[in-house]
């Protein structure tokens, strides 16, 4: 125990005992110990003079945060419906069975835990599992029997093949972003030669919207950020990429990280900020190197820290956070929330984060796309980017391809473009089901792939998840509702216990005891979901089942067993405890599961 | 069977499963508006009537959840009955008290009960077919059943029972505002 509070206390100093670093002082200290047992805990909460119980409330709230001893190797597979239609239910059986450890438990000797996670971003080169929190990828029985002799043998991970790391970048189709080379410092010095009011004038010109999926004008944001009184500004790029089903901007901070810091930069000359952070997800922790040494590239140029380019007043430098696995943090309070060293609550707006964000201080919060679209803007004027794509939506989107396709990975689109353009290209053969913008975004039916991909039609914050003519629609649906199910961060009760609920109602139609009474409830929850939620992980968390329910509604009609009302659980076999205790078995001491007439 | 105006009377069954009867109790304590009641509903299967099976009805109200088979049966006869499924009360609607045992095997619990206390000689779990069977877990009667309506509290109060028969039987969504959902 010394030693875990030793470990505390270091973690603790490196942060300078500052209690908005309390989520990193967590992690580092779980990389030390291994789990975060109770004495860290007090300890950090001594060391930061916070009391004990926010410290507990941090630890409790992120997946990849552990109270309690886990396995030395610690896997989790991705459950995304992607990686379950590559087969990660079968691998993650065959795993535990090599390992003698059941699902979400430890193994005898405290050498492995297998469990699952959301979605970990590797749709394009699944089924994917996390271990001790770096990404293995494309996995198959091999694989999974070397790893099963990996953990017996207690090689390190950092001793295992490097080939299980490797994670391609799967670029399929370059656009504007993707297609050219990027000099860093290019864009920085043509927005600079504008003078901070030209360059705003270009962003407006340019029409970009936030990629992150609300949309957002980029340029208003900035503006309201710059006019927000306050001279403490702050840049925020979120990385936290935890919709099922997308990656794009994993392999942008994998192949682009300088457009992204230099968009970061970008934000900086034109609102004055002085401080950029990014927010990675604890699923792509493999990146933090990669970033960290680009971000070190780049002091070195001149491109970040005192007197930027030599220009006087222009100074501003970034750091980077991690998360620690909860999807609610992709919503932009919940991430200031989560960089503050917090539960990840979403916040109330207004006041938004332009004028109330990091620290009470006016705060841009962009996704990763966005930023790196904005060194196009820079590059080429406003008027060139809007050029592409339509009128209300400018530029070109990446889209992260998964699913029945032959060709899964990343494609660059100007907008606008159609969804059986895309399914062409991707080399989808029988798509029956297209869900666009991933488990909160748009199912789309065969009638629809005229449609195209827009704010104004059907808006995307990437994921393109592709099923064809063997997949159910409700299953789809029912592995979303679990995963809103999961991820729900428990602050209000319309989301916390509705959708509870709802994947109670999906499973009881999946075991074959649904009613017709269960889709009236499912399509009460749908609206109490989204009318009474707190923020937009409840309100769209029934997306999936409104969409499904109405473009494939016989994948839940014929499930039903009644046009009335069954109970989910079986009334004869509740009754067998009681039986057996009595020894009875006269027909009073049973129940027909069917209502008796 | 009509009262002056020439409406039939609503016919109402009410029956208690795992609860403690304390609904009915409440039910009671509108005091004088019994009268006002009693003009326009008439009661079939009921502890005040002590009707042993329900007949067709217009409102069934169900206090108490679901604890043995007879409880299924007994609400199954409610359902099959009844135009309109109420569960009244937080045993009804969420298994309440009852239900604290779901935390426990069963198995255990006839044990502690029937064989291991203290002051037990020759004990044994009860076999008389007469005794309905116990379900493993105690169930809010709306996973057994169909349910319409609910009516929260522990008891909810005689007014509350009394604004939601009369709003049903005016025709109107019952509705409970906050002050008769207080229990504070």
């Amino acid at each position: 125990m010394q030693d875990a509070e030793r470990i505390a206390a270091q973690a603790v100093e490196r942060h300078r005992r500052e209690p908005s670093q309390l989520l990193q002082i967590l992690i580092e200290t779980q990389d030390g110990i291994g789990h975060l047992p109770a004495a860290s805990l007090t300890r950090i909460a001594d060391l930061l003079e916070l009391p004990r119980a926010r410290v507990e409330g941090v630890a409790g709230f992120y997946s990849f945060l552990h109270t309690e001893p886990v396995g030395r190797y610690r896997v989790l597979f991705s459950d995304n419906i992607i990686d379950r239609m590559l087969g990660s239910r079968g691998l993650m059986e065959s795993l535990c069975r090599r390992l003698e450890v059941a699902p979400g438990e430890v193994s005898a000797g405290g050498e492995a835990s297998v469990d699952t996670t959301s979605c970990t971003g590797m749709g394009d080169q699944g089924p994917a599992i996390l271990v001790n929190g770096l990404a293995v990828t494309r996995l198959d029985e091999a694989r999974i029997e070397r790893i099963a002799s990996l953990v017996r043998a207690g090689t390190p991970v950092a001793e295992w093949p490097a080939e299980y790391f490797r994670i391609d970048d799967n670029i399929r189709r370059r656009g504007a972003l993707l297609g050219e080379d990027f000099v860093p410092g290019a864009a920085l010095q043509a927005a600079m030669a504008r003078g901070r009011q030209g360059w705003l004038e270009e962003m407006r010109i340019s029409g970009l919207r936030g990629r992150g999926g609300a949309g957002f004008t980029t340029a208003v944001k900035w503006m309201a950020c710059r006019d927000a009184p306050g001279a403490d500004k702050v840049v925020v790029c979120n990385a936290d990429e935890g919709e099922p089903g997308t990656f794009k901007d994993r392999v942008l901070l994998a192949s682009q990280a300088e457009r992204i810091f230099e968009g970061m930069t970008l934000a900086a000359w034109a609102t004055g900020a002085r401080q950029g952070l990014l927010y990675l997800r604890g699923e792509y922790r493999y990146l933090l190197k990669h970033l960290r040494a680009v971000l070190a590239l780049r002091r070195a140029a001149g491109l970040l820290g005192a007197r930027i380019l030599g220009e006087g007043g222009f100074d501003f430098d970034i750091d980077i956070h991690l998360g620690a696995g909860a999807y609610v943090c992709g919503e932009e309070t919940a991430l200031l929330e989560s960089l503050e060293g917090k539960r990840g609550t979403p916040r109330i707006r207004p006041p938004f984060p332009v004028t109330h964000g990091y620290l009470g201080r006016p705060t841009v919060v962009n996704n990763v796309e966005t930023l790196a679209k904005t060194t196009l803007i820079a590059l080429q004027g406003g008027a060139a980017f809007a050029a592409t794509g339509t009128p209300q939506s400018t530029g070109t989107k990446l889209l992260s391809i998964s699913g029945d396709c032959a060709y899964p990975g990343v494609y660059e689109y100007p907008f606008g473009v159609t969804i059986e353009h895309v399914l062409e290209d991707c080399g989808a053969h029988d798509p029956q089901v297209v869900q666009v913008g991933g488990a909160s975004g748009v199912t789309i039916a065969g009638h629809e792939f005229h449609r195209r991909i827009a704010f104004e039609d059907v808006p995307t914050a990437g994921a393109f998840m592709v099923f064809d003519g063997r997949r159910d629609p409700f299953e789809m649906a029912r592995n979303f509702v679990h995963f809103f199910a999961h991820e729900s961060c428990g602050f209000c009760t319309p989301c916390r216990v509705g959708t509870a609920l709802l994947k109670g109602y999906m499973d009881k139609l999946a075991s074959g005891k649904g009613a017709k009474m269960d889709l009236a409830d499912i399509e009460w929850l749908d609206r109490l979901l989204k009318n009474a939620s707190h923020c937009g992980l409840g309100s769209s968390a029934p997306n999936p089942v409104i969409d499904t329910l109405i473009k494939f509604r016989p994948a839940y009609e014929r499930r039903l067993v009644s046009l009335d009302f069954k109970p989910a659980f079986d009334l004869d076999a509740a009754l067998e405890t009681a039986r057996r205790m009595t020894g009875r078995d006269d027909p009073a001491a049973h129940l027909d599961w069917r209502e008796e007439v | 069977m009509s009262d002056s105006i020439g409406m039939p009377r609503v016919r109402v069954a009410t029956t208690s499963l795992a609860g403690c009867f304390g609904c009915h109790m409440s039910l009671l304590d509108m005091d004088e508006r019994l009268l006002e009641l009693a003009k326009v509903v008439e009661f079939d299967r009921s502890p005040l009537t002590d009707i042993k099976h329900c007949g067709p009805c217009d409102i069934g109200l169900i206090e108490g959840g679901v604890c043995n088979a007879e409880n299924v049966h007994v609400l199954r006869e409610f359902r099959r009955n009844c135009k309109t499924l109420v569960a009244v009360g937080a045993c009804a609607i969420n298994g309440g008290l009852p239900a604290q045992r779901n935390h426990l095997d069963l198995g255990d619990c006839l044990q502690q009960v029937y064989v291991k206390r203290d002051g037990i000689e020759e004990g044994g779990v009860p076999d008389d077919p007469e005794l309905p069977l116990l379900l493993d877990r105690v169930h809010p009667i709306h996973e057994v059943v169909r349910v319409d309506y609910f009516i929260p509290g522990c008891p909810p109060s005689g007014e509350a029972i009394w604004k939601f028969l009369t709003d049903l039987i005016g025709g109107r969504t019952p509705r409970l505002a906050h002050p008769l959902l207080r229990f504070d």
